[in-house]
């Protein structure tokens, strides 16, 4: 499978259909995992790391053999050599979130296995010899979990885990120790913005052990009001008893407060809310040359306002391609050349212009 | 303005010094100013020094310096280099440097394979275990729940201080 197949199209977990989709943009778990016998990934050597890559590699492209009995079979996998690999390969994965900044700034043999339908995604070598991921649209955590416990059982009857019955899976980062398992969901909070209340919201957070970053995951700030929150506990506490706490306290409660300060925009500052989404519309469907900060930051608005019932004749399945479309390695990719900033800054509002007007 | 030393760059760096009321001005570029020692590099990564400065400050604070010392068998790891980068070297390791985790906690949580571990002797003992643990659960979560819906009803009535309260006795039952 070509890579441009993959630029031209919506990442499927990014569907309007799912559960909350208006504010949950989509669910992820990921599982970090190591072989046992060898060294974590920062003490191995060239020979070790391939010899590592091969087999995980073997071993997870041969799953569909035993995925009989599962509750979603995995569809088509293939692998994709990050070593080898272009800039602009790497930039388009980490666009389409399938793979970390890490593994694309990492040394030596390394890659991921991704399913076609990009709802599944194991990076090999990256902080630890594996991170298993998978991924789905909407507030689908549970799902998400049953899909990647199995693939996680079928990989730990062929691979012999470091583990340790006192301490769990054994990973690179004693952050991770335990469970291994970070859950994460991304949330479109514009409404928390604009009433000034996302303040509240970090600091609940960190009382209650959640990291809350922007959309990018790790080291990245917030881009048009899209925030990733994700579970920092992997040690004492279950993989169900993680995801249960996600899916019935935490993010329900966040959707409430997020529906609120929309109800309360409606109600009292209606001029200034159609103001916000009639300049983005304005900009998005006008300007020559834009930059994809800028972009995002208005899509954004104009995601709410659609949201919102305030715009009628743009869907939201339009809003989402376009996060994706207008990226930097999207634009080159689907161009087939390289641009410069200023061209892509140009070839980004030609698109916008197309799809909205 | 022209560096006063290599007279081609741009003069970024203006330095005023007054030795015994004599007051002399230089002005340098950013490069003639590092070589002489004025101004440090300016690319220093923020992490680096951070850590650098975490590690110094918490190796000022052990008494004995031998712990640090120690390195893993297998990977060679010591703890002044766990501390820097925060990653561990090998499964090892975990025994070797003992503050890589709380050692208070336990493993909650899937086995590899979700194959059950424990032999058969081991396990009775353990199924007694996880009975009383139940038992204590069913107590324990019967409380919960009810400080849960107090929790619920403080924040409703705008009550933080109440909830602030029972939010910590919540979090004492859990644990």
């Amino acid at each position: 499978m070509r890579l441009n197949e993959l630029s031209s199209r919506l990442s499927q977990w990014f569907s309007p259909e799912a559960p909350l989709s208006d504010i949950v943009i989509s669910s992820r778990v990921r599982l970090a995992r190591n072989v046992a016998g060898h060294k974590f990934i920062s003490r191995c050597n060239e020979a070790e790391k391939r010899k590592i890559l091969e087999m995980l590699k073997e071993t997870i492209l041969s799953l569909n053999e035993s995925a009989q009995g599962w509750l979603t079979p995995l569809g088509d996998i293939f692998f994709i050599d990050i070593e080898h690999g272009s800039g602009l390969e790497r930039d388009l994965l980490i666009e389409r979130q399938l793979i970390s900044r890490n593994l694309a700034a990492g040394k030596g043999p390394r890659g991921v296995v991704i399913a076609k339908n990009e709802l599944f995604a194991a990076q090999i070598n990256e902080e630890d010899h594996l991170r298993l991921a998978v991924f789905a649209a909407g507030l689908n955590l549970d799902k998400c979990w049953g899909r990647i416990n199995d693939i996680d059982d079928a990989i730990g009857k062929k691979v012999k885990y470091a583990f340790s019955p006192r301490l769990g899976f054994l990973t690179a980062c004693p952050t991770n120790l335990g469970t291994g398992i970070r859950v994460s969901v991304m949330l479109h909070l514009p409404g928390l913005k604009m009433t000034d209340q996302l303040k509240k919201l970090f600091e609940a957070a960190k009382d209650m052990n959640l990291a809350v970053r922007g959309l990018f995951g790790e080291g990245t700030e917030a881009v048009g009001d899209f925030f990733q929150v994700s579970n920092q506990v992997t040690l004492g506490i279950s993989e169900e008893k993680t995801v249960e706490d996600f899916m019935t306290l935490i993010i329900p409660k966040i959707v409430e407060y997020e529906r609120l300060a929309r109800d309360r925009l409606l109600v009292k500052d209606t001029n200034i809310l159609d103001d916000r989404i009639s300049r983005a519309m304005a900009v998005l469907k006008n300007a020559k040359i834009i930059s994809s900060h800028e972009a995002m930051f208005l899509l954004s608005n104009l995601r709410m306002g659609i949201n919102m019932g305030r715009v009628k004749e743009i869907s939201i399945n339009t809003i989402n391609e376009l996060f994706l479309l207008t990226q930097p390695a999207h634009l080159q990719i689907n161009k087939g050349q390289n641009l410069d900033a200023e061209q892509r800054d140009i070839l980004r509002a030609e698109t916008l212009r197309a799809k909205l007007n | 303005m022209q560096c006063e030393l290599c007279k081609t760059r741009t003069a970024t760096v203006h330095l005023t010094e007054i030795v015994d009321g004599q007051r002399t001005e230089s002005h340098l570029c950013q490069n003639c100013a590092q070589k002489e020692g004025i101004t440090i590099k300016n690319q220093l990564s923020l992490n680096e020094l951070l850590s650098s400065l975490i590690a110094a400050h918490q190796e000022s604070d052990e008494q004995s310096g031998t712990e640090s010392q120690i390195s893993c068998p297998v990977c060679g790891i010591t703890m002044e280099m766990f501390r820097k980068q925060a990653l561990l070297g090998c499964p090892k390791d975990y025994e070797v440097i003992e503050k890589a985790h709380d050692g208070n906690l336990t493993h909650k949580g899937k086995t590899p394979g979700g194959v059950p571990l424990t032999a058969p002797e081991i396990a009775t003992d353990e199924q007694a275990e996880v009975k009383n643990e139940n038992k204590s659960d069913s107590t324990g979560s019967l409380q919960a729940e009810e400080l849960k819906k107090l929790l619920e009803k403080a924040v409703c009535d705008e009550d933080y201080e109440l909830a602030a309260k029972l939010r910590d006795q919540l979090k004492a039952l859990e644990q």
